[in-house]
């Protein structure tokens, strides 16, 4: 049985997995020490949970339990990573390099560094979403102290690449800092491979608890320091004081074991799930998927439906939960930044939807959005202007719109 | 956010979809609005030689739910209205009648002057001036 609303936004955040909360619940009533008190078996407990935890989410990502500095999620971690490096290396320079399609926990901390003296260089993507090492290379200049690149894009999926980027750094002597939230746990991520210093990663976007996160800060070469943000109690290696989220870490180290070892088996089933979906809505004439699709996360499509506004589309598919590019709800009529700096026309950025499978998707629930979904379009392509336009072989371009 | 259900109700079944010859004289058609902003709106009229009631009207948008649904709910109230009374209906009507949220006031000024642009249409084609547009909204 179909039951509805289908979940298909996992790239806002997933559903826990049953098995991360079974691991949670001893951490909050029986086991509830503060795992910074040395003195009685409360805290050791808890200390030693937290432990395991890192070691469980180490593993994950290759790394050294010691690198794992817990926090409160992805965003945290990216101003913990961005300013923290403003800080700490105020003396050897104050150019940073990002993209303009980085989530907006990197945009605005950038924002927020330029303000208090920071040059910023915003690479362009091209038009499938990706950058090139060329791009990286020609901003670098003598005083950049940091490199700030997704791994994997949280709207349309498409995977950065990120290895010859941390090597181009390293030349450098450039620190390399990626937010991989969309990343790990979905595909493999390898700080020691993929040359990472520090990397923002989040529990929530892969089966585990909301408010817990992680920053890896690389420790041996080079060992990488930053500036804590929060100060305090000195937790966490001194970089972010707090008492520590014992059952949320423990959710997160479970989550990160569970991926690691389901990883192959799941990401075989999603993709094939999403491929499935992507070739039938690609039957619709006019349909477009967004972004490069060979360097792409498995579980995500970015679909644009041409001369269907996102919006009114969201509405007529009111029994799948997705997310749109189109953010006419908002106060500003814009839509996604991503798909615009993609270059993408107004209308695909307008009509776009995206797509997040996950680990607990069924077949069934995506036989049930691919037919949901050619409904939807067709109906609104139906009472669509546009669409009746673009029937009778009139150019949109030529018409002169009578703008709002 | 919550759609009212008017807005629902117009959504899932919108009145008088569709296209009217645009050549002909006793047809007024508006298009209002532009693709980058999101929101699109055809609407037609077709008005009685005779009487001056405007017996018919259709539309189609590209847009959010509401903008479907104001300019629904615009081709039922214009029709059995003459032109003149046509002129009257205000976006603020239309607010009310669906519980547009504030976010969502400006698709009721699109259906608002998409009304105006089609009666403007419709009266230079029998010879009459274009209303002067006393409520300029873009």
């Amino acid at each position: 049985m179909l039951k509805l609303p289908i979940y298909l936004d996992n790239n806002a955040t997933t559903p826990m997995d049953p098995r991360v909360l079974e691991a949670m619940l001893p951490y909050f009533i029986d086991n509830f020490g503060n795992a910074a008190s040395r003195n009685h078996s409360f805290g050791w407990k808890a200390e030693e949970a937290v432990d395991y935890a890192r070691e469980q989410i180490a593993a994950l990502i290759n790394a050294d339990s010691k690198e794992i500095i817990i926090t409160s999620g992805a965003t945290e971690s990216n101003n913990l990573a961005i300013k923290g490096v403003f800080e700490m290396y105020a003396a050897k320079g104050n150019h940073f390099i990002t993209v303009e399609t980085e989530h907006k926990a990197v945009l605005d901390t950038c924002k927020h560094i330029e303000k208090l003296g920071a040059e910023v260089t915003y690479l362009k993507a091209r038009e499938d979403g990706l950058i090139t090492i060329e791009q990286v290379e020609a901003a670098i200049k003598p005083n950049t102290v940091l490199v700030s690149v997704m791994y994997a894009n949280n709207e349309i999926g498409v995977i950065q690449p990120v290895k010859e980027i941390s090597k181009l750094c390293k030349s450098k002597g450039i620190l390399f800092h990626t937010d991989a939230t969309q990343a790990v746990g979905k595909i493999p991520v390898d700080v020691i491979a993929d040359g990472i210093d520090l990397m923002s990663f989040s529990a929530h976007k892969m089966y585990g608890p909301k408010g817990v996160g992680a920053l890896y800060v690389r420790r041996k070469n080079p060992r990488v320091k930053v500036t804590a943000q929060m100060d305090g109690g000195g937790h966490e290696r001194g970089m972010r004081s707090g008492t520590l989220n014992v059952p949320g870490i423990v959710g997160f180290g479970k989550a990160c074991e569970i991926c690691r070892l389901d990883m192959d088996a799941d990401t075989a089933r999603i993709s094939k799930l999403r491929d499935k979906l992507e070739t039938e809505l690609l039957t619709l004439e006019e349909s477009y998927v967004n972004g490069n699709r060979e360097h792409r996360l498995p579980h995500v499509s970015n679909m644009s439906f041409k001369y269907v506004e996102g919006e009114g589309l969201i509405m007529g598919v009111k029994d799948i939960a997705v997310s749109s590019g189109s953010a006419c709800t908002s106060a500003s009529l814009e839509p996604s930044y991503v798909l615009k700096a993609l270059g993408l026309d107004d209308e695909l950025a307008h009509s776009s939807l995206r797509f997040g499978l996950s680990r607990f998707t069924t077949e069934e629930e995506v036989d049930f959005a691919i037919a949901h979904v050619k409904e939807a379009v067709n109906k609104l392509r139906e009472m669509s202007p546009l669409w009746e336009m673009f029937k009778e072989g009139i150019d949109l371009k030529t018409i002169v719109w009578q703008e709002h | 956010m919550a759609y009212s259900e008017k807005v629902i109700d117009h959504y899932s079944n919108p009145r008088n979809i569709g296209t009217l010859d645009k050549s002909s004289k006793q047809v007024g058609t508006g298009l209002v609005g532009a693709p980058e902003c999101g929101d699109v709106m055809r609407l037609q009229i077709e008005v009685d030689e005779v009487t001056g009631i405007i017996k018919d009207a259709k539309f189609k948008t590209f847009g959010c739910g509401s903008a479907i649904a104001s300019s629904s709910l615009a081709t039922e109230w214009l029709k059995g209205k003459s032109v003149d009374d046509a002129l009257k209906i205000d976006n603020m009507d239309i607010v009310e009648e669906l519980a547009l949220p504030p976010v969502k006031i400006h698709c009721s000024v699109l259906a608002e002057d998409a009304i105006r642009s089609a009666i403007n249409d419709y009266r230079v084609k029998n010879g009459l001036e274009p209303i002067e547009d006393s409520k300029k909204h873009y």
